[in-house]
């Protein structure tokens, strides 16, 4: 046993993943269903857009979860998403811009 | 009520200094700010995507070749897996894809979750998996590259007569060619940031095996990479809803 810090002799806890493999789960469970709809709805705006909100339900587990940032302080929370509400306005800008060109070519 | 702001309340204390006003580690914060960044980058990137396939006339369903005015659609491209060569399976291989890498994700969590408990054995033997998941990963997307450039069978006739085959920076049998140029732009830059993840990983294994986090009395670092791979897996949940499935 090597000499370093107590470490070695004190109990370690046992894991807590509960809720780590129900996220996983959660997740798998919509990626099935992205791939039924992909596989059988017509491509329609409604299409696009259902894609578009279970991958934002996907990230919010990924960032809130995984990546812990539901468990932060409330102004760190902030700061991440926030600066985010920009991404969300050149989405929306951008979307117009792509059928505009498609109209006028 | 107090009048003058002589008195120093709570938020002077939180904000003039020597504390940690977000009650997280500079390196934390600074692995946040960096990640933010790289949102927008990747974002913009998305975005410019969805611009440019807008833009562009698509295929009525239905369709079963490739031509240079329509977009392709993603199911008719992105259809085979290694070993089963000529057998039309749309987007099962990247979905096995997306499936290693969000298993690298969980992986990756439970391996702080074992920081947190100072469990050196448990970290070593998820940052071990997160690791295998990010390789795996960057072989399957080196195979898709290789397939999607060395193109099918029957390659497209073009309206000049020329029958072409698979996609590069110079020619694209699938569509226009701005759809071969953006996905190897998006995917190239995403599987960088995979590359460049599975690295760092393995210096932090490395670190962990040799008791570093252990004598310094917390696993943080693992946490801070942790975020970094998190992000690395959102960018491709969001890369494969707006290339494979929209």
């Amino acid at each position: 046993m090597e000499h370093s810090v107590d470490h070695n002799t004190t109990e370690i806890a046992k894991p807590n993943v509960g809720h780590i493999w129900r996220t996983f789960w959660i997740m798998a469970a919509i990626t099935a269903v992205e791939f039924v709809i992909a596989f059988t709805m017509p491509s329609s705006l409604l299409k696009v857009s259902i894609f578009v909100g279970l991958t934002i339900v996907k990230a919010f587990y990924i960032v809130a979860e995984f990546m812990h940032l539901k468990y932060e302080v409330k102004s760190l929370i902030y700061s991440v998403l926030i600066p985010v509400l920009f991404v969300i306005w050149l989405l929306i800008a951008l979307i117009f811009e792509g059928g505009s060109i498609f109209h006028v070519r | 009520m107090a009048t003058v702001a002589v008195s120093t309340t709570n938020e002077d204390k939180l904000w003039r200094g020597g504390v940690e006003p977000l009650k997280a580690s500079y390196g934390k914060l600074m692995m946040w700010f960096f990640l933010l960044s790289d949102t927008f980058t990747f974002s913009a990137l998305l975005i410019t995507y969805g611009l440019i396939r807008f833009s562009h006339p698509v295929w009525p369903t239905g369709a079963t070749t490739f031509s240079p005015t329509y977009w392709p659609i993603p199911e008719k491209v992105f259809n085979a897996i290694p070993f089963a060569h000529g057998l039309d399976l749309p987007l099962v291989f990247v979905g096995i894809m997306t499936f290693i890498l969000i298993m690298s994700s969980v992986t990756m969590v439970l391996a702080v979750e074992a920081g947190h408990r100072m469990d050196k054995a448990d970290v070593q033997k998820w940052l071990l998996w997160t690791i295998v998941g990010g390789a795996a990963f960057l072989g399957c997307q080196a195979w898709e590259w290789t397939h999607f450039i060395h193109g099918t069978d029957e390659g497209t006739l073009l309206p000049t007569g020329e029958r072409i085959f698979g996609a590069s920076l110079s020619q694209n049998q699938y569509g226009p060619m701005l759809f071969a140029d953006l996905f190897f732009f998006i995917t190239g830059f995403h599987g960088t940031h995979v590359f460049s993840g599975v690295i760092l990983n393995f210096l932090i294994f490395y670190n962990t095996t040799m008791d570093v986090y252990q004598k310094r009395g917390h696993y943080e670092m693992v946490e801070k990479i942790g975020l970094y791979w998190h992000f690395v897996d959102l960018v491709w949940v969001f890369v494969f809803t707006f290339f494979y499935l929209v």
